[in-house]
Order: structure tokens, then sequence, then C-alpha cells
């Protein structure tokens, strides 16, 4: 108990309950989410243009779902009993049903919409690989090798089915996140109906910049030219979302700041001082209002390509960072100061052990060695152009 | 057959038995029945005297690691212009009683503190796999072998009662003393408290001195606008107190 | 035309038999790894209602002490510290209780002891009897001058 403490806070309350590690998680789950709102915009809303990413963010959505637990077990006290949660979840506990909805999710919207969409290629790469690639794609076949032109339309229309249902999956899965802080009436930092949606936008807004920073990253290694409509596209599409999320983080603000309830004071003080860096500097203005001045910008003005790509790729990464940051300030914030509302702790953050910097950091860079796997196993970009003359996908040919 | 005259003879040996069975460390008491008690408990701020006798005993008796407390006494000072803030220090959590105070004037007192054994509680709410629940006599308890160490329910206490065990890696807090309560004995604080600042109550108990004490003194909760269902009543609660 | 179409979607027939396969192993898993009295009372491991209640006591209650230490009992009642149990200043005494013989408490010192109740502070209740220690009694240790089980002295020194 070496924490320095100004003012008061209830004994128990000095050493911070949920660390960095809690931060990562609803990041990544965001990621999650956002990536799959991208890639149903062109499946659902015939915004074509994405199309080249749509294989890509789904692949995306899959690496970073995968690692999207393993904050959670690095965390609990008691990892091995991680499974009582799916044997006796307590229904009134949004923790618990998150479980399921990220069961749920991965099961019978993500996988399953991976699995219908790259069908042909593993069927064809399990004739064609050798070895236990060829084992790998086989088992993935489910022993089914029907690519008929009637067997990828069912495919196609149980996907759409899929990629429908998924969208308000994708929203569950975040706004059950932004949930589990917004209903806990003990913090009035979390306590909001706001948060989901303020989780969610985020989200969307977090995954949409990846996906676009990805998709950027790959053509480049792969030396492939970048489709420029389809990248001012999905610009375009973090430019509204961004728009609609910072809204809604000003209006939970200024809402706060107008009502001034018993909490006011103390959490005004503590945005003031201890989180001044990550809320006002990083999450505002660097992550927030730096990006979208940048995407107004290439929205406004007549840029040549080069111009964008680069503030995509800027704007894009502080976003990322604006998001992280926005992660932080709602997960270490609301434990800074205490529940008296009389006193602040700090955060004294490990470096090394389970719940410290390092773990962490290794759990955010993961996904894209993961991702890097998925894309050599199932490769997004091969039959696009085939897709097209087959007229797949809500038949852009 | 029991006869009357059967009777009267194994009265005494019950009574006797009773006795031994509530001194020293005695077996689970018989006849305790779990439906026929609601406990809270009563904590008179007239009465309290910071000696920290209670946050003593309960660690004593629960083996509660240093730094971490089940309970806890705060020292509080209201000066004269500024009711709703005031000055409030917990050195130890009172463990060691507290030093002499600094302020001056203005209005000064103890508050202890313990888990409220809420009927509604929000921690049993949150609890992903039902590891701290709601028992049939009203005590919220936490099942050490089943808690994951989430600390979900460490988020969810408005009144900072609870903590994650350092060792143990599960979330623990005040258990009102369950394994002396089903035996007939006080909870280790109530017994230790040289004032009766702490009492407990059996609100199920037509006998117990808790109901005439409703009826006829003011009887406060903390934070009641969170309408958690608490249980612990304090006596001649100031309004500053958070 | 129905043969065919039934053809064309076998694929997805097997994906149903996988998943179906995974939640009855999961509904297995259940059966097997639920604790047997979880739901008894609620929403938790019943059995953890008689585990909690059956944990050893470290105070062993002042009525035990009551029923040997009756001398104690004669001077405390009516006295000042009739209300505060014994083991409040002489700890936890479960264990004497137990073995009487074979476990003896220490005796506290009242130089310590009396202080933590008794040291004067603003935050005290203004009718509970509280001195400066340090002027109180000139260096003497509280139990030259009270009896802790009755404390009050009469008004020329003496013991009540």
């Amino acid at each position: 108990m070496m924490v320095p403490v100004d003012g008061f806070m209830y004994p128990n309350e000095v050493e911070l309950a949920w660390s960095v590690l809690i931060v990562v998680y609803p990041y990544v789950t965001g990621l999650v989410a956002g990536a799959f709102i991208l890639a149903s915009l062109e499946r659902i809303f015939h915004v074509t243009a994405v199309k080249p990413t749509y294989r890509l963010a789904l692949l995306t959505a899959l690496a970073f779902l995968l690692v999207a637990p393993m904050p959670l077990q690095l965390h609990l006290g008691h990892p091995e009993r991680a499974l009582e949660m799916y044997l006796t979840p307590n229904r009134g506990s949004a923790m618990a049903m998150f479980g399921f909805v990220y069961v749920w999710y991965l099961m019978a919207v993500l996988l399953l919409e991976i699995w219908l969409d790259f069908r042909r290629e593993i069927v064809l790469l399990s004739q064609s690989t050798t070895g236990w690639k060829r084992l790998f794609y086989r088992a993935l076949t489910l022993g089914s090798s029907n690519i008929s032109e009637g067997a990828l339309r069912v495919d196609d229309k149980v996907g759409w089915v899929i990629t429908l249902i998924g969208i308000p999956s994708a929203f569950l899965l975040h706004g059950y996140v932004g949930f589990i802080f917004g209903s806990v009436k003990a913090n009035p930092w979390w306590s909001t109906p706001l948060m989901p949606v303020v989780f969610i936008f985020s989200a969307m807004v977090s995954g949409i910049a990846l996906v676009m920073l990805v998709y950027m990253a790959m053509m480049k290694i792969r030396r492939q030219p970048i489709d420029m409509p389809c990248l001012d596209t999905i610009a375009r599409y973090l430019f509204y979302t961004f728009t609609i999320d910072f809204s809604l983080e000003m209006l939970d603000l200024i809402h706060r700041m107008y009502e001034a309830d018993e909490s006011f004071q103390s959490l005004d003080f503590m945005v003031h001082t201890r989180l001044w860096t990550s809320q006002v500097l990083i999450q505002i203005i660097l992550g927030t209002a730096v990006p979208l001045a940048l995407l107004a910008l290439t929205q406004v003005a007549r840029l040549g390509t080069a111009w964008r790509r680069l503030l995509y790729g800027v704007a894009g990464t502080l976003t990322l960072i604006g998001i992280f940051a926005m992660r932080w300030n709602v997960v270490i914030g609301g434990q800074l100061f205490s529940k008296s509302f009389l006193g602040y702790t700090s955060y004294k953050m490990a470096f090394a052990t389970r719940e410290g910097l390092l773990p962490s950091v290794g759990l955010m860079i993961l996904p894209f060695f993961i991702l890097w796997g998925l894309v050599k196993l199932l490769p997004p970009w091969t039959s696009v152009s085939d897709r097209t003359l087959e007229g797949q996908h809500g038949g852009a040919s | 057959m029991i006869t009357r005259r059967k009777l009267l003879m194994l009265l005494p040996a019950a009574a006797l038995a009773w006795e031994y069975v509530l001194a020293g460390t005695p077996e689970s008491a018989p006849g305790y029945n779990r439906n026929q008690h609601w406990w809270g408990m009563l904590l008179d701020i007239d009465k309290c005297i910071g000696c920290g006798s209670c946050v003593r005993a309960c660690a004593n008796e629960n083996d509660v690691p240093e730094g971490y407390f089940r309970t806890w006494v705060e020292r509080y000072h209201v000066s004269d212009w500024r009711q709703e803030v005031p000055q409030v220090d917990s050195p130890n959590g009172g463990k060691n009683g507290f030093p002499p105070s600094e302020a001056q004037g203005g209005k000064n007192f103890f508050v202890p503190k313990m888990c409220n054994h809420c009927v509604d509680s929000p921690c049993t709410q949150v609890c992903p796999v039902g590891a701290t629940f709601h028992t049939p006599d009203s005590v919220v308890l936490v099942d050490d072998t089943y808690c994951l160490g989430c600390r979900y329910c460490i988020q969810a206490c408005p009144y900072g009662c609870r903590f994650l065990h350092p060792i143990r890696r599960t979330a623990q807090k005040c258990t009102l003393c369950y394994h002396r309560i089903t035996r007939g004995l006080t909870t280790a604080c109530c017994e230790n408290c040289p004032t009766g600042a702490r009492q407990l109550a059996d609100l199920k108990n037509p006998n117990d001195p808790i109901h005439e004490f409703l009826k006829t003194h003011s009887v406060q909760v903390l934070k009641p606008h969170l309408a958690t269902g608490a249980k612990a009543f304090y006596h001649d609660l100031d309004g500053s107190v958070r | 035309m129905q043969v065919s179409k039934f053809k064309d979607a076998g694929h997805l027939v097997r994906l149903a038999i996988a998943f179906a396969v995974v939640f009855l192993v999961f509904l297995l898993i259940r059966a097997h790894f639920i604790p047997k009295s979880f739901g008894q009372y609620g929403h938790y491991r019943g059995d953890a209602l008689a585990e909690l209640s059956s944990k050893p006591v470290s105070y062993a209650g002042h009525q035990a002490c009551e029923d040997c230490h009756g001398n104690v009992v004669s001077m405390k009642t009516g006295g000042k510290h009739t209300g505060v149990n014994c083991e409040a200043c002489h700890g936890t005494l479960a264990k004497h209780v137990d073995n009487p013989a074979l476990v003896t408490p220490q005796l506290p010192d009242t130089a310590l002891l009396c202080p933590s109740c008794h040291e004067a502070n603003i935050a005290k209740p203004k009718n509970f009897p509280q001195v400066m220690s340090a002027r109180h009694s000139g260096g003497a240790v509280c139990k030259s001058c009270h009896q802790p089980h009755s404390p009050l002295l009469q008004p020329g020194g003496e013991q009540s």
C-alpha cells in the first residue's frame, strides 16, 4: 500500500482493481466490432467501393477476436476457473452474458461468415496443397467439396443472412462491454446510458481506422497499387463515424458539466490533474480533434493521391492512439478517484508482471502475427476479380 | 418414549451441552435455521470512540491481510462553514487508533464502516458466476473456492468494502462473522467494541433491541440514493458522511 | 429441383451437425463440472453455506470467560467497564477456553492498552472519559491507580 493518496479514499480503494489489461480488452473487442461493420458496409449496404477490403476486414476481426479473451485470462485471480462463466453464468451479470455474446459472435457470425466466403478457396486448396496444409484445408471443408454454382449461390445467400445478423451482433459485442461499465451505479464516471453507445461508435472508429491502415500497409508490402476509391470511401465513413462519436462524447461532457451533480467537482478535478495528459491532450486533441480536422480536410479540399494517403495514414494512426486513450481514461480514470469524492490515488502500472505493460504490448502486437498467419492460410486477394466476374455479394460485376 | 420425567432430566443436560457449544471452539450449533434470521448491524455514531478495537478484532478473527480491511473506522472533521466537504482520515483503517487531530473546532466524530449486507446488493448482481451471493438469512458472502478473481464486485460496491486478497486472489469482504453468528455468538467487531457502538441486529427476531431502537431513534444508511437496501443502520449519521 | 437444392446445401448440413456435436459436448461438460450443490438455495454453491459456517472461531465470547472467571464478573458488574468484553483487552481466547491449563493468556500492558481508548481526541464523544496520557499520571502506569475491571476512582482516589 505504498501508493500516495491525495485527500481521502476508502482504504480498500487505494489499489486499482482493474489494470491496463482491462484497457486492452475493450480496445481489442472494439477493433473487432469496427472491422466487421466495415466489412458489412459492402455486403449489406452495397457500398461496393470498399469491397477490396471485405475479406481483409473479416480476417482482421478474427485475429483480434482470438486475442480478446487473453487479457481477461491474464487478469483473473483464478484463470483456471474461467469455465465457470459458461457453466453457471449469473444471468443478471453483464460480464457473464458477455461470455455468450462472445461465443455467439465468434462461432455463429465471424467464423461462419469467413468459412462461407472462403469455402471455394478452401476446397481448391484442399486439393492442390500437400502435407499438413492439405490436412488443415480438408478438415475445414468438413468433408464437402461441392463448389458448384448452386452451392456457391447458397453460400452467398446464407452469408448475406449471417452478415445481416452479424451487424447487431457486432453492436451487441461491443455494446455489452460498454454496458459492463455503464451499468455500475457505484461509479459515476462509468454510470451513464451513453456508455454502450459511445463504446460502439468509438469501436467502429477504431475498427475502420485499423482496416484502413492494415490495407494500406498490406498493399505496400505486396507492392500492389492502392485502390483509391476504396480508400477514399473508407476514410469518408471513418469521418462520419468519428463525427458521431465525438458528438456523443461531447454530449456526455457537456451534460456532466451542466448538471454538476455530487460527483462533478471530484471528477472535474481528476480530469484537470491526473487525466490531463491522457484525456485532454491525447484523447481529445491529438486523438480526436486532429484526425477529424485532417479527415475533414481530405473531404473538402481537392488533394492529390499522395497527400490523401499521407493524411489518411496520419489520421488513422492518431485515431487508434486516441481510442486507446479513451479506453484508458474510462477504465483507469474510473478508478483514480474515491467513491467518497474526497480523494485520488495513482495507477502504478507494473512492467513485466502478469498485469503489466509488457504483456499488454505483447497482446496488442499478437493479433498482427495471427493476421499474418490467417492471410497466409486464407489469402484475401486471390478471388476478388473472380468473384466480381461471378457476381457475388450483391452482384457488383 | 419421552416421559415428562425423562424430559426434566434431559433439560439441564441439554442446557449444559448448549453452554459447552457456545464456549471455546464450538461445533456447528444445532438448530440454527437460516430462514429464521435476517441479519443487520446497528452502528451508533454517538458511541464510537475510534479506538480501532473492531478493526483489530476483525483482522484477528478473519485473518485479514495487512493493508486490507473488512471493516475500518473513519474520522470526520466538518468545519463550520463547509458542511458538505468534510475532512476525513483513516490511518491504516483506524486499526491502531487515531493520532491527535490537527483539526480545530468544527464537528468531529468517528464513523465505523463495513459491508452493508445489502438486500439489493450491486455486488451480487454483477458477479458473473455466482461466487458471491445473498444467503437466506440475508448475509452477503463470498464462496472462496468458486470466485474467479475478476473483481467486478469490487468495482460495483459503492461503499468500498471489498478487496482482492493478495495471496488467495479472490474477492474478500466482511462476512458478518457468519461462522460466529450461526453458532449463537456475536461478530468479532461487536464482541470487542468497548462502548457498544456496534451491535449485531437480527431483524427477524422480535425480541431483538433493534426493533425498539428503530422506532425511537433517527437512523440512516449510507448512500440511500443508490437503493442498495443497506442493512448497516447508523444512528446520528451526519449528512456530510460519504 | 428439390434434390439438387439439397445437394448444394450439403456442406451446411455438415456444419449444422458439427455445431450440434460441439453443443452436445458443452452440455456434457456442464453436467460433469457444475458443482452438485449449486442452485440449492440460490445461484451459488449450496455447500458454501456450511463451509463458511464451520470456520473455527478465534474469540470465545465473553459468556465463555464468565463461566470460569466469576470473580472478575462480580468486580465488573455495575462498574464503568461492565460492557467492555474480556477479549477486547485480553485478546483472542478461544484456544484458552479449549485448553485452560495449557494456554495461558498474557496480561496486557495497561500503559499501551488503556490509551488506545482513553487518549483524548477531539473526535471522541464529549462525555467519554478521556485524558492526555502524557500529562495525566506523571509517568505512573495506569494500573497503579486504576483497577482495570472497575476503573472508576472515588473523589478521594480510592477504588470504587
